[in-house]
Formats: C-alpha cells, sequence, structure tokens
C-alpha cells in the first residue's frame, strides 16, 4: 500500500487495489494542468503556510527530530497516504478531490524524505524510488495490455442492441481465443518450428513420405479434405515427427519437448481456468438467491444502462412490464396449491422421455462408427459413406436440444431452473456422443496395433532382403538404401487418431457456420422478403426472425474446445486450425447476431452463469484429459513414426532424458520420489488438507448464515417496537440492559447471543415471530450507521454463501400482516418464483 | 493542442502523461467537444467555463434510450440543472464505467433515483421510478403495491423512506447491480 501511494504520488492518479479509472486519471491530469495557472497561486499559498507550519521542524537539523515528532510525522503522512489511495472512493467533486490530493501528495513528499534518518536515509530514499518506478511500470504495462484488447467495440455494439447476456457469449468467446493463441504458441513454437527447421526434411524418412502406392492420389483434393495425401505426412500431424533423441546443432531435444509440451496443454489450460473461476467468485459477492429484496432488486437493478438502440429499449420496457405484473400477480396469489401429484408424474415421463433420447443417441453413433470401419475397409466408397460419422454426430447434435426442449415443456420449471436442467440434459448428450465416439476410435486403434505386429515383421524381412540383394551384387559398394516411398508402412494409430479429431472438428465448424447461415440469415431474409405475399404475418407468427441461442453456442464453444483438447497431443497442428476457426467466428457471428438475429422477448439473465460455463469448461477439461492420459500410459507407440517410435511407452522419454542428460544425483532423486511409498502419504496429506478447508468454508458460511438470521430478527423487531406491538418479552428487556454497557466489543456479545439464540430457536415453532431474539437492541441502535455497514463489509470479503437458507421465525410471514403466525404452510420461505432478471 | 507543450514546472517529480491513457482521454474529451464543436474550444490551458446543455448529453447515443438520463445529468452536473462542464462529464462516465468500486455507484445511484433531491427516497420517488420503468403501463393500483413492497423490504429505521444507507445495504447486495449500472464508452 505504501508503494502503491507512492507510486501514485509521481503520477497523480489515484488507485485502488484494481485497474485506475482511466477517466479518471486523465481528467485529472487534464484537470491539472489546465488548472495550474488557476491553482498555482492558492498552492503556493498552501505551501507557505504549510512550510511555515512545518519550518520550526524543519529548520532544525534532520538528526535532531526527536522520536516523538518522527513518530507524529510518521502517524500523519500514514493518514495522507491512506488519504491518498481511497480518493477514488469519495464521493466528491472532481476539484475538490484534486486539490485535496494534491495537498496530501505534497505533504506526503515533503516529509516522508525526512523520515529516514542519517546514512540509512539515502538509502531510504533510493528504495522509495525504485519502488515509485515500478508502480509506473506496473502501471503503463496494465495500460499496454488493456489496449490490446480486441473487439472491444464490436462487442460494445452487440450489447447496446442485445443486453449484456449475449455480450458475455462473445466476451467468453473472445477468452477461449485468448487461452487457445497461447496454446498455438506453445505448440508452434516449440515443436512444429523446431522440427521444420532442424529436422529431416520431407522425403529423407519414411515417415516423412507419401507411400508410392498413394502418390498417385496424393495431391487430389478429395484426399487432401480427407486429410490423407500430402497432409497426413506433414508436420499436422504425430507421424511425421522423427525419434531421434536429439536435432541440430542446439541438441533440441524434440520427444522430451513433444512431451512435455502436450502436458503442459492441459497445464497451461487448468490453470487459466482455475484462475478465471476464482476472480468469478470474488466478485459475486451477493447470494442470488437472496429472496429478501425481490422487489428491490427489480425496481433499481433491472434496467440495463447499457442499451443503446430503441428497439431493445422497447423490449426492455416490456419485459420489466411483464415481470412486475408477474411478481404483483404471484404476491398475491402465494396460496394458491399446484397439483403436486401430476406434476410429479409429469416431470418422471419428461426425463423418462430424455434419457431414451440420449441412449438412441448414443447407439447410434456407436452402430455409425462401426459401419464406418466396415467402409474403410472396402474400395469405392461414397462421400456419403466416409463422411457418415460427421454427419450423424452433428445432426444430432442440431436436432436433439430442441427436442428436448419441447420434452421439457411437460415440466413447467422456472425458465431459470428450467435452462439449468437443459443445459445439463445437452451436456449429457454432447458428452456421451463424445465418448461413443471415443470408444468406436479404441476399437480401431486396437485392431491397427494388432495389424502393426504383422507390419513389423514384413518391413524388417524387406529392408533385410533388400540389403542382402544390393550387397550380393558388389560387396565392397555400400548398400543403396531403400526409397523411403517403398518401405512398407505400419498402420501408425496415433495419426489416424489425429485425423480422426481433425476431421470432425472441421466438419463441427461448417456445420455450425451453415447452420448459422441457413437457420439465421437465410431465415431472416424468407420473413423480410416473403412477408408481403404470405397469408399470416411471417415476422410475428411462425418463423419470425431467430433470437440468438446463448447456450447453445456456449456450449458448442465448450464442446469444441474439449475435442481440440483431446486431440492436439496427437495432430499439433489442430490448435492452429481451432485458432483460425475462433477468429473467424468472431467476426462472423457479430455479423450474424447484428443482421438476423432480434433481442430476447423475455430478457432473460441467469446470473450465476458465468462460473457455470467455466465450470463446464473445466469439467470438459478433466474428461477430455482422460483418454489422452490413458492412452499415453497402456498403448505403445507405434514402431516407425512419431517422436516415440521404438520405445516401448510414450513417457519413457522422461526416464531416458533424466539418465542421459542429467548428472547422476538427480536420477536418484527421482527414483525415491516415485516411491509409492512417497507418494501415497503425499495424496493422503492433500485430501485431508481439502477436507480441512472445506469444513473451514462451511464454518464460514455458517457464521454469515447466522448473521444474516440476526440482522433480520434484529429488523422484525425494531419494526415491531415503532409498531406498537407489545410483543416483547421481559426476558428481552433485561437481556438488553445487561448488554447495553458492554456496546463497544460486539463480537463477544454475537456470540453470546449466537448460543443463547441457538436454544430458544429449537423449540419455538416456525412462524412465531419475536421469540428467541436476544440482540443488543440499543448498542446496535445507537451506532446504526456503522454497525450495518461492517456486517455488509463482512458480507463482501467473505467467501461467498451459497444460497443457504436457514428459516428463520420471522421470515415466513406473508406481507401487509406483520405478527400473523402461518400455521398450515408447508414451506418455510415465501415463494418469490418469478426472480427472472 | 495547447495543453500538451505545458511543461511541468511546480511538481518536480512529475512524469508526462502516457500515451496510452492519453489517447482514451482524448477519446472521451471529442466526443464532448462533437456534441457541440462551435462551443467547446480545443484549448483548454485557460480553464474556459463552457457548459454544454442538457439537450445535447440527453441526445448522445449511449444515453438517449434511457429512461433516466435525465436524473443522471442532473446528478452529475455542477448547478443540478443538466448542463454539463467537462469535468462533469468525465466525472459521469468515471463513475458510470466498468472500473468505479461499488459504493460510489452505489452512492451515485441513490442521487439518481433521489427524484425531489431531499437524501431520501420517499414513496413519490419510487412512483416515477417504477413509471418511467414501465412506462406508465402498470396501474396505479399496481405501482402503489410495488412500491409499498419495496420500502417493506428495504427500510430498516422504519421511517416510510429509503435512506442512503438503507439504499447501500439492500444494493450491495445485488447480483446485477454492477453489470447493469454500467455504460461503456
Amino acid at each position: 500500500d505504501e508503494k502503491k501511494a507512492r507510486g501514485e504520488r509521481s503520477q497523480k492518479r489515484d488507485r485502488g487495489k484494481t485497474a485506475p479509472n482511466k477517466d479518471q486519471k486523465e481528467s485529472e491530469n487534464k484537470e491539472k494542468k489546465t488548472m495550474k495557472r488557476g491553482k498555482e497561486g492558492e498552492n503556493k499559498q498552501k505551501k507557505d503556510r504549510k512550510n511555515s507550519i512545518s519550518s520550526s521542524s524543519n529548520s532544525s537539523d534532520e538528526e535532531s527530530l526527536s522520536e516523538e515528532e518522527l513518530a507524529m510525522l510518521k502517524e500523519q503522512v500514514e493518514q495522507k497516504k491512506k488519504l491518498i489511495s481511497t480518493m477514488r472512493n469519495k464521493p466528491w467533486r472532481m476539484v475538490k478531490k484534486l486539490s485535496v490530493l494534491r495537498e496530501a501528495q505534497d505533504f506526503v513528499e515533503k516529509f516522508e524524505g525526512a523520515l529516514g534518518k542519517g546514512k540509512g536515509k539515502k538509502l531510504y530514499a533510493y528504495k522509495m524510488m525504485m519502488a515509485k518506478k515500478w508502480v509506473k511500470f506496473k502501471r503503463d504495462f496494465e495500460n499496454f495490455k488493456t489496449q490490446c484488447i480486441p473487439w472491444e467495440m464490436k462487442i460494445k455494439e452487440v450489447e447496446s442492441h442485445f443486453g449484456s447476456s449475449v455480450a458475455s457469449y462473445f466476451i467468453f468467446l473472445r477468452w477461449m481465443y485468448g487461452v487457445n493463441l497461447v496454446l498455438f504458441g506453445l505448440i508452434f513454437g516449440l515443436v512444429i518450428i523446431p522440427e521444420v527447421l532442424m529436422g529431416m526434411p520431407y522425403g529423407s524418412l519414411p515417415r516423412k513420405t507419401v507411400p508410392r502406392a498413394e502418390q498417385a492420389t496424393a495431391m487430389d483434393f478429395s484426399v487432401l479434405w480427407d486429410f490423407e495425401g500430402y497432409i497426413k505426412y506433414s508436420a499436422l500431424f504425430y507421424g511425421y515427427y522423427n525419434n531421434q533423441r536429439t536435432i541440430g546443432w542446439l541438441k533440441y531435444r524434440l520427444p522430451m519437448a513433444y512431451f512435455m509440451v502436450g502436458i503442459s496443454v492441459f497445464g497451461y489450460s487448468l490453470m487459466v481456468v482455475i484462475r478465471s473461476m476464482a476472480r468469478n467468485a470474488n466478485e459475486s459477492t451477493a447470494d442470488g438467491d437472496d429472496d429478501n429484496f425481490i422487489f428491490s432488486w427489480k425496481m433499481f437493478t433491472s434496467w440495463d444502462y447499457l442499451i443503446g438502440n430503441p428497439e431493445t429499449a422497447d423490449n426492455k420496457f416490456a419485459s420489466i412490464t411483464t415481470s412486475f405484473k408477474e411478481s404483483i400477480v404471484d404476491e398475491q396469489e402465494s396460496n394458491k396449491d399446484e397439483n403436486i401429484h401430476l406434476r410429479r408424474f409429469l416431470r418422471v415421463l419428461a426425463n423418462v422421455l430424455i434419457i431414451c433420447c440420449l441412449c438412441g443417441s448414443g447407439y447410434l453413433i456407436y452402430f455409425v462408427v462401426k459401419r464406418s470401419q466396415t467402409f474403410s475397409k472396402m474400395q469405392n466408397v461414397g462421400w456419403y459413406e466416409r463422411n457418415e460419422v460427421e454427419i450423424v454426430m452433428s445432426l444430432l447434435g442440431m436436432f436433439c436440444p430442441p427436442l428436448f426442449e419441447t420434452i421439457a415443456a411437460l415440466e413447467n420449471y422456472h425458465p431459470r431452473i428450467g435452462l439449468k436442467w437443459q443445459l445439463g440434459r445437452i451436456f449429457a448428450l454432447f458428452l456421451g456422443n463424445l465418448y461413443t465416439f471415443l470408444l468406436a476410435l479404441m476399437d480401431d486403434v486396437n485392431e491397427k496395433l494388432a495389424e502393426e505386429d504383422v507390419v513389423k515383421n514384413i518391413t524388417h524381412w524387406t529392408l533385410l532382403g533388400h540389403h542382402n540383394s544390393s550387397a550380393g551384387n558388389d560387396s565392397t559398394v555400400t548398400p543403396r538404401p531403400l526409397d523411403p516411398a517403398d518401405v512398407p508402412r505400419g498402420p501408425c494409430w496415433e495419426t489416424t487418431v489425429g485425423i480422426e479429431f481433425v476431421r470432425l472438428t472441421v466438419s463441427d465448424i461448417l456445420v455450425t457456420y451453415i447452420t448459422i447461415l441457413v437457420g439465421d440469415f437465410i431465415r431472416a431474409c424468407f420473413v423480410r422478403f416473403v412477408n408481403y405475399c404470405w397469408c399470416w404475418d411471417l415476422e410475428a407468427g411462425f418463423p419470425s426472425y431467430a433470437e440468438f441461442d446463448i447456450s447453445g453456442n456456449v456450449l458448442g464453444l465448450v464442446f469444441n474446445q474439449g475435442m481440440i483438447w483431446m486431440g492436439s497431443f496427437y495432430a499439433p497442428g489442430l490448435v492452429g486450425i481451432n485458432v483460425l476457426r475462433l477468429l473467424t467466428s468472431m467476426y462472423f457471428q457479430c455479423w450474424a447476431v447484428m443482421s438476423s438475429n432480434v433481442p430476447h422477448e423475455r430478457v432473460f439473465k441467469a446470473s450465476k452463469s458465468n462460473n457455470f460455463y467455466m465450470g463446464l469448461v473445466l469439467l470438459i477439461l478433466f474428461l477430455s484429459l482422460l483418454p489422452v492420459a490413458y492412452t499415453i500410459m497402456s498403448l505403445p507407440p507405434s514402431f516407425d513414426c512419431g517422436p516415440f517410435s521404438g520405445k516401448k511407452r510414450m513417457y519413457d522419454v522422461i526416464q531416458e532424458t533424466i539418465e542421459l542428460d542429467f548428472p547422476l544425483f538427480v536420477a536418484k532423486i527421482f527414483s525415491y520420489v516415485a516411491n509409492p511409498g512417497l507418494i501415497i502419504p503425499a495424496i493422503l496429506l492433500m485430501v485431508l488438507t481439502i477436507y480441512y478447508l472445506n469444513a473451514v468454508s462451511k464454518a464460514y458460511q455458517r457464521a454469515n448464515a447466522e448473521l444474516k438470521k440476526k440482522m433480520q430478527m434484529q429488523r422484525e423487531e425494531e419494526k415491531n417496537k415503532r409498531n406498537n406491538k407489545a410483543n416483547t418479552n421481559p426476558m428481552l428487556q433485561d437481556l438488553e440492559d445487561l448488554l447495553t454497557p458492554s456496546t463497544k466489543t460486539e463480537s463477544p456479545p454475537k456470540q453470546a447471543e449466537d448460543k443463547k439464540m441457538e436454544s430458544p430457536n429449537g423449540t419455538s415453532p416456525v412462524g412465531k415471530p419475536g421469540r428467541g431474539e436476544v440482540l443488543p437492541g440499543s448498542p446496535m441502535a445507537n451506532s446504526r450507521g456503522a454497525a450495518f455497514t461492517s456486517p455488509s463489509q463482512v458480507f463482501v470479503t467473505q467467501p461467498r454463501t451459497l444460497g443457504i437458507r436457514a428459516p428463520y421465525p420471522g421470515q415466513p410471514r406473508p406481507w401487509g400482516h406483520p405478527l400473523r403466525p402461518v400455521p398450515g404452510r408447508g414451506r418455510g420461505q415465501p415463494c418469490y418464483p418469478r426472480a427472472a432478471r | 493542442m495547447r495543453w500538451k507543450s505545458k511543461t511541468p514546472c511546480s511538481q518536480k517529480s512529475e512524469e508526462p502523461i502516457q500515451p496510452t491513457s492519453l489517447s482514451l482521454f482524448l477519446r472521451l474529451f471529442y466526443r464532448y467537444r462533437d456534441l457541440a464543436p462551435q462551443l467547446v474550444p480545443l484549448d483548454y490551458s485557460d480553464n474556459p467555463a463552457v457548459t454544454l446543455p442538457y439537450e445535447l448529453i440527453g441526445s448522445m447515443p449511449e444515453l438517449k434510450d434511457n429512461p433516466f438520463r435525465q436524473r443522471i445529468a442532473e446528478v452529475f452536473s455542477e448547478h443540478g440543472d443538466g448542463n454539463m462542464t467537462l469535468d462533469d462529464f468525465l466525472d459521469m462516465f468515471s463513475v458510470l464505467s466498468e472500473m468505479a468500486p461499488r459504493d460510489l455507484k452505489a452512492y451515485y445511484a441513490f442521487k439518481i433515483y433521489d427524484f425531489n433531491n431531499d437524501d431520501y427516497i420517499c414513496k413519490s420517488d419510487l412512483e416515477k421510478t417504477v413509471n418511467k420503468l414501465t412506462r406508465n403501463e402498470l396501474t396505479p393500483e399496481e405501482v402503489s403495491l410495488v412500491c409499498e413492497k419495496v420500502i417493506y423490504e428495504a427500510d430498516v429505521d422504519n421511517d416510510g423512506k429509503l435512506s442512503l444507507a438503507d439504499f447501500q445495504r439492500m444494493i450491495i447486495r445485488a447480483p446485477d447491480f454492477l453489470s447493469t449500472f454500467h455504460i461503456r464508452i
């Protein structure tokens, strides 16, 4: 904090913990310059005054500053620094802020130097200067980083037309693009470039050459489209890489680099996702399911200030009106009973139907993949047979979600809950499809592994035979090496897997773009132009303009990323393809949204959805790590392609590197560390730590809930008092009198009250307010301002409570009848279902 | 621009303005100037007292669809009449930006919704707010119901109106407040 204040001083800018408010900064700078003339005189006066005040202490030598004066001076300097750092939060006018700021900064500057003593003073001043420069450098870097953020204006345009929920998809897309860019940089720089620059060129090795049999068709477009031919034998895929331990004059260890880059792709993604989730969790401090302020929040936070477009504004007005009306109706009808049994039956039916759909789609994919294996053995396969798998998967992804939505209409949930169910089901669908696909792929791989043994033998004997024959002619001449194109090849299952993923990704891209083009753009054109000569109003009824499907698009993005993560180990070029895809997607979807979509009718804000989507990304990351880890650990690499060829397992490269490249003791250390006797206790320790942290967090949540309860009860108690309903316990009065002297320390009385509150709460039935309320009524009333800001601070800084609804006695009263006990209510909480934001 | 060439004289520890932040500030300044190029000079070194009338501010694309634009301009203007100097303009967009702290936003939100400027949000203020939000589509009974419910929910000291403390307590816990009380420029 000290250093920050000093840095600020030099730039005359305020800074809290977050990035500086640029507008303020700018204006302050400008103000400083413009008002310099005007204020200079004033400042001089102020300085003179200050000088005269402090001249008494300054006129004497620094060494003769007494300890007390030093301490007082230090305190004053600290005060001024605190003022500087909190200046941003003060709601003063700019002029006032600037003058106070300047004054404080002058003071700090003048007297900070005086605080260091004697010889240490120079060092102190030097340290301060370095700290200042460091803060300034950090701030400049932050500025630079913010300037580099792309597409800000585009997103703003979308935001002003469609609201912040649609824009959140584009922000998510941009974030994904950033992550992919970093991954691409890693892979490209550390794996592809070294191999291309320093490794053996194309055509020199069997693995890098198109086999003789395929050379005739290797350049055909249809072959290239299937990622066979020249593309298959390029740096895009695993099979191209040589297993030479070091390459080039740099002695670059490529197999090791390949392995480490593969692992660090997952590591970096994990780190970035968790950091993003933690940041989101920090920011959303309030409990979104809090039912206490439904109408207040509707009134004060429903208008989206970002809206800058009349059509959107109209929609927003309409949705606010509808939302108010719904809440009013709910409020008046909150006692209505529904037919629970019918609802339950319908929900069970809907779930059964959907599970059937999911199983059906899983089986369909399995069947299709099996069929494609038989096709690949046949000749003369048509285009449809070759791409059947991808087409079927994309079609399922396109038609099943709307099907789920129609079935979900049976369930009659609140829209926010319904959305979560829908997202969960689509997630299950995609997951099932992906894993079925993977299983079928594993069958394929196992087949290839079996085939490999056979081919290995053939290759071995062929090479031997060739050497013998060529040596037989002339024993002195070195045998002419076999042309790489003629060497019989192994099936190279890794490249096959890589090709499958690349094809899946490409087809997914195409299907997405075509869906947008047809489903949104063509539809919009049709509705706009054919409307003149159609029987019914196309714009109002079916099909009308499309709304932007946020959840579908986000899920598509997340699953696409999952496939990239799975495939990037076997096809290093896949990440590059994805970067291109995301880049074009940004422009294409922005255009599509602005030209063919209309804002949502029901402006819906799933307010905690940010972390929900991040949670999905995390889950997908983990699930896509599993297959890769399994294949690395348990399948043997192909004998003639890839950087690990010739090894028994892929991870042997690590052992090799440790043995050959590191000094001896490192190998010993690793062998100790890898001992299960060490690893198992470490895992146990981590599990115990997680358990402990979980327990601590639960304790905080409970404390939060208790505080909330207490505040609520106190509010009710105050209201009771004011309304003169004599329901106050005589015991309470005594307790209050007892507690009045000890008003200073809030927490010990609170603890005591907590305990006291527990026992009466246990016995009092729900709905009898006033009993069991133990509060320091008068102390809290006296210091109400302070008391009510500090708990709210507590809420802001504590870890976010997760919707714990402690049923407290005061709550279930229906509005308008403060003290009527509520006997027959099954639910402990009032029902404000339409919290649509 | 004249003020760019001024050398710092009285503050010896000053560093020159960074080009990146300068460009952002310039953008805001040019937006202000574009509202009335004939009124706003390019040279601010002699601190001209230029005030743009509310009609120009209210016609900005970011504000023209906002039902509370009049109140926003009034809150941030010097004399409470909606006419804004450059300082007020910068003040306004800095409070409404993404990076302003929550408490500051809550403070200004309170002032915006306090139509009669009496430092309390009373029932009439609430009624005006609801009518602006729904464009007078609700019946008077419904409006009255909503206002009473809001006072019931948020009023802690039970004086029938919302003080700044009540309002802040209520709005700080709202999950959407930061994202909706935000103008991007």
